[in-house]
């Protein structure tokens, strides 16, 4: 087990950057900030601008630790506290899981919540408590 | 020109998430971790998002319709369904071994850390398995 620190402040200030980002896409293109369907999208788009929009923002996105690297000199702190092989099972079974719940935490958690809606929150509880349960599961009961 | 905007929109979330710390699996699988190394952090990345979007949004959808399209793009499916729960509760196992999430693994892409880019490979794998299995699935339409 690997003891994180605390960190309200850094984490509250990271929270109202994804709102923001949220709040200005649904102002400029009337889009949900969702990982999940901005890059499943990408896969299956409508058309030629659909794909645009969808490419633009996941290339924002991997820009991210290159602007925190500009500001604190430092890349973001990323520890894998898993195998390899668990990451990889892990993924796909992501992978799968956002298809059909067709949102993520962005989509859902955040952007669904923020507009109220019960899909939104019915989702959320459910991941919010699968993925409890599965790391009570993998640390306590089979790890032990 | 408004591809522009999406991109920095698409940084500022990218940089909100690796500043709040969802791009590290440690800090999320201890968030979850309640009975053991736990770190609340991400309640606070998961409250600065909701109370920026919930007010964003309510003021943007006090808008006819967004800066450069014709109307809001909103899901417009209501039911709570067995694919939206059990997606999410899918979504949730994966989430929990791995302690990514895609809107945490896609900014994170940008460090160039082989971890990211094996979850991100897995997690694809997983979106396209899924998508096959709902295109069998989906009844065809006939053909004469």
């Amino acid at each position: 087990m690997i003891e994180t620190a605390f960190t309200p402040w850094q984490s509250l200030g990271g929270g109202v950057l994804i709102g923001l980002a949220s709040t200005l896409l649904m102002l400029v293109i009337g889009r949900v900030m969702g990982a999940t369907g901005i890059l499943a999208g990408v896969f299956a788009p409508a058309s030629i601008a659909d794909a645009s929009w969808r490419i633009a923002v996941l290339l924002g996105m991997v820009t991210g630790p290159a602007v925190y690297w500009l500001a604190t000199g430092g890349m973001p702190e990323i520890t894998v506290p898993v195998s390899t092989p668990m990451l990889l099972i892990g993924g796909f079974i992501v992978g799968i899981g956002v298809t059909y719940a067709s949102g993520c935490t962005s989509g859902h958690g955040v952007c669904g919540l923020a507009r109220l809606s019960p899909r939104s929150f019915a989702a959320t509880l459910t991941f919010m408590a699968t993925t409890a349960a599965t790391v009570f599961v993998v640390r306590h009961v089979i790890g032990g | 020109m408004h591809l522009i905007l999406v991109y920095l929109i698409g940084v500022i979330f990218g940089t909100g998430i690796v500043i709040s710390g969802m791009a590290n699996p440690a800090k999320v699988i201890n968030f979850f971790d309640v009975a053991g190394s736990w770190d609340p952090s991400l309640a606070f990345v998961m409250g600065g998002a909701l109370i920026v979007a919930g007010i964003g949004y309510r003021l943007v959808f006090g808008r006819a319709r967004p800066l450069f399209e014709g109307k809001f793009m909103l899901p417009t499916a209501r039911n709570l369904d067995a694919r939206l729960i059990g997606g999410s509760a899918v979504f949730g196992i994966g989430w929990g071994i791995a302690g990514f999430c895609p809107g945490g693994a896609l900014p994170a892409l940008g460090t160039g850390r082989w971890e990211v880019i094996a979850f991100a490979a897995a997690m694809l794998a997983g979106i396209f398995a899924a998508r096959s299995l709902q295109s069998l699935s989906r009844p065809k339409p006939a053909t004469t």
